[in-house]
């Protein structure tokens, strides 16, 4: 037996565990990842999410066997594939770019791989898979006569037909206008839950991970910051870019100044901040402190002192933005900086006003103490999205609204 | 077409404006069909014209307009050896030159791309030899594989060439010049084509258990076949009719004529005109049949 073939064995009964032991990867004159250890138990939908340049996508590539680590072994079911080339490995890959073969017609591109590994019924098997993602009456068509949407699905069918131990996904949504993107998220996890693959998913999108993944990892510079269910990794986060990337976080930096045995509490810039000793990651010294916008509420005046509750005030007012379900506050509270707060709209007379003087108050379980201090930089609203894929989703976009006008 | 696939589902296509009748296209074509008409049409009329005349009866040497259509039967007869064995010669200079064009055009285009200035430099050692002349080249070569020459002195050397041999003058040395002479006309289709691969493709086909060799068979090889093709034909047209490299003051000699040697003979030397014309004219005729059920073959008319 070499392991030189490719494999012939028929279908994954399941997914396979990934793991990945020590891995580094060094290109000419950077990092991209530095001793990675991550372990995706089978069956399970996996995102690894991250802005980019962060390592996530050469990650998934060193997994596929389209690059080689620097250092490190990478296991699929227990056994070591480091070694091994892409067409050895029992994984497949969809495409950012769908990287359909253009001379070759729907079906053909989706029977490719079952055709390498000799399987007889791989016509059948390709119509199967392409009735599963709805698209089985353009089989005899050029993937460049279809939809964008509609050749993400033909990717998808193409890797998913073989049933793979593990199905990477790098960022296969990017391209997908938004109604698209989020009809093929739900249609992605039926299929997932459906034929309970190990799916890994890379994204820089939180909302997309979030609603997807049963595990997210939050990859930043080459490492995993922080890894968990969504939820937990929402409500508390351990590290201040987790805590601005999944999400929007009001951060607070400054000393400790009380400790008891179920909070502790912080200075920042006089104004007096609590957190729960188990939500913080650090108890001594100068830490940050955190919660979420929605989490916050807003009072007209000053609210009666409650134990359970942090008050901060009074601030004014300096952008109402109304999106029909909530509505976005910012509030400068002098000293300690800009606040954001989202109110659901439940009632009108919620609504404040630009210049309105307000306090700020959330309860003190929603507070959570981050392992590393906020950057000196404020919390911008709305991160930048230098991805390439969505500056190409952009142009796309200009591009049609150009071709409409004309 | 490629917008369709560009945009999204809902995006509908505009159509194209209707096509207006304009004075000022046909105006701007009018140079164009009077170069052919002139350039073209002209001499292949003048050409049929030839090819039918007969020997005039009473002056010797000179040809009057005739339907004197056995002139072809006549050539057919005389210079059959030469036409099979020109269009032998350029299949196996075009066969020649794939082989060694295609691993150069994949080279260039792909193991170079990382690299831009090796890539363009690769390509204008390419094109380098276009600025010597054709005939300089041809002659050179004639040097180096003469008796006296290196290549002949060091296989005697070596005992597998028996001293005084020529090398010049055989077949080897006239596929040689042709395979030589019109590699670049090889490599630069080919190159275009693999140049605009997208590798991710290749990635996508080992990705999907091919191994390099099956991606090579199955992707690589679909997607580079119209650089192949032009490629081809652009070999193999031109050597068909080549008249230099076959001829005796280069690489060639009596026995290995082809037919362009034939026709520039009778045109030049036997002054038999008619016969020089019916040959061109079936030259012509079976590159055209030839290169038409290729392209047929191939499925590839939109890229002529």
């Amino acid at each position: 037996m070499t392991n030189n073939e490719v494999p012939k064995s028929g279908f994954a009964e399941a997914g396979a565990d990934l793991e990945l032991v020590g891995i580094t990867k060094r290109f000419p004159g950077f990092t991209a990842i530095e001793e990675l250890d991550l372990t995706i138990p089978a069956g399970s939908f996996f995102a690894l999410l991250g802005p980019s340049g962060c390592g996530k996508t050469t990650t998934l590539r060193l997994i596929a066997g389209l690059e080689e680590p620097t250092a490190g072994r990478i296991l699929i079911g227990g056994k070591d594939v480091t070694a091994t080339k892409a067409y050895q490995r029992p994984v497949n890959t969809v495409f950012q770019s769908y990287a359909l073969f253009p001379h070759m017609t729907i079906l053909q591109n989706v029977a490719f791989g079952l055709k390498r590994r000799g399987i007889t019924n791989a016509d059948a098997l390709a119509h199967e898979a392409l009735q599963l993602v709805e698209l089985d009456h353009v089989a005899g068509r050029k993937p460049t006569q279809l939809s964008g949407g509609q050749q993400q699905r033909v990717a998808l069918a193409r890797a998913v037909v073989n049933r793979p131990a593990l199905l990477l996904l790098d960022e296969p949504l990017g391209a997908l206008d938004l109604k698209l993107r989020r009809q093929m998220q739900v249609e992605l996890k039926d299929i997932q839950s459906e034929v309970g693959l190990t799916f890994l998913h890379v994204t820089h999108d939180q909302e997309e991970a979030m609603t997807m993944a049963d595990t997210v990892a939050v990859m930043n510079k080459g490492r995993i910051e922080q890894m968990g269910p969504p939820q937990e990794l929402y409500e508390l986060p351990h590290t201040a870019f987790v805590a601005k990337f999944l999400g929007q976080s009001n951060l607070f930096t400054g000393d400790v100044v009380s400790t008891s045995s179920r909070t502790l509490v912080i200075d920042a810039a006089g104004s007096k901040i609590e957190v729960p000793t188990a939500r913080a990651q650090r108890h001594n010294g100068r830490i940050t402190v955190g919660v979420r916008p929605e989490k916050v509420t807003l009072h007209d005046a000053a609210p009666v002192a409650d134990s359970g509750r942090n008050v901060i005030g009074p601030g004014r007012i300096t952008d109402v933005s109304f999106s029909g379900v909530s509505t976005q506050y910012e509030v400068t509270v002098p000293h300690v900086g800009a606040i954001t707060v989202f109110a659901q709209n439940t009632s009108i007379s919620t609504l404040h006003h630009d210049g309105d003087t307000v306090w700020l108050s959330w309860a003190i379980d929603h507070a959570f103490g981050l392992a590393d201090e906020a950057d000196a930089e404020p919390v911008s609203r709305f991160h930048a999205d230098l991805d390439t894929s969505m500056i190409a989703v952009q142009s796309r976009k200009d591009l049609e609204a150009e071709l409409e006008e004309a | 077409m490629a917008f369709t696939a560009f945009a999204g589902t809902a995006t509908a296509v505009a159509e194209p404006a209707p096509r207006r009748r304009s004075p000022i296209a046909l105006l701007l074509l009018l140079p164009g069909i009077f170069y052919l008409i002139l350039f073209f049409v002209t001499p292949l009329i003048s050409l049929v014209i030839t090819s039918l005349q007969a020997p005039d009866p009473l002056i010797f040497g000179q040809y009057v307009n005739a339907f004197n259509w056995q002139n072809y039967v006549a050539v057919l007869e005389q210079y059959w050896p030469q036409a099979i064995r020109s269009a032998g010669y350029a299949a196996l200079a075009t066969l020649f030159a794939l082989l060694i064009g295609f691993p150069l055009a994949y080279f260039i285009g792909i193991t170079l791309r990382p690299f831009p200035l090796l890539q363009s430099l690769a390509l204008v050692l390419v094109i380098a030899p276009f600025f010597i002349s054709f005939l300089l080249r041809t002659l050179a070569w004639k040097q180096i594989f003469s008796v006296e020459g290196p290549v002949a002195g060091i296989l005697s050397s070596l005992g597998a060439l028996p001293p005084g041999v020529s090398i010049t003058g055989t077949t080897f040395s006239v596929v040689f010049g042709l395979t030589y002479n019109f590699i670049p006309f090889m490599v630069l289709p080919i190159y275009a084509t693999l140049v605009s691969l997208d590798l991710r493709l290749l990635e996508a086909g080992n990705d999907l258990y091919g191994s390099p060799a099956t991606t090579f068979r199955t992707v690589t090889l679909p997607l580079s076949a119209a650089g192949v093709m032009s490629g081809t034909l652009l070999t193999f047209i031109p050597a068909a009719g080549d008249y230099i490299n076959a001829s005796r003051e280069f690489l060639g000699a009596t026995d290995t004529t082809m037919i362009g040697n034939v026709i520039e003979a009778n045109f030049l030397v036997l002054q038999n005109f008619p016969a020089a014309a019916a040959l061109s004219l079936i030259l012509m005729a079976f590159i055209l049949v030839l290169v038409a059920a290729y392209v047929k073959r191939s499925g590839t008319e939109d890229l002529l």
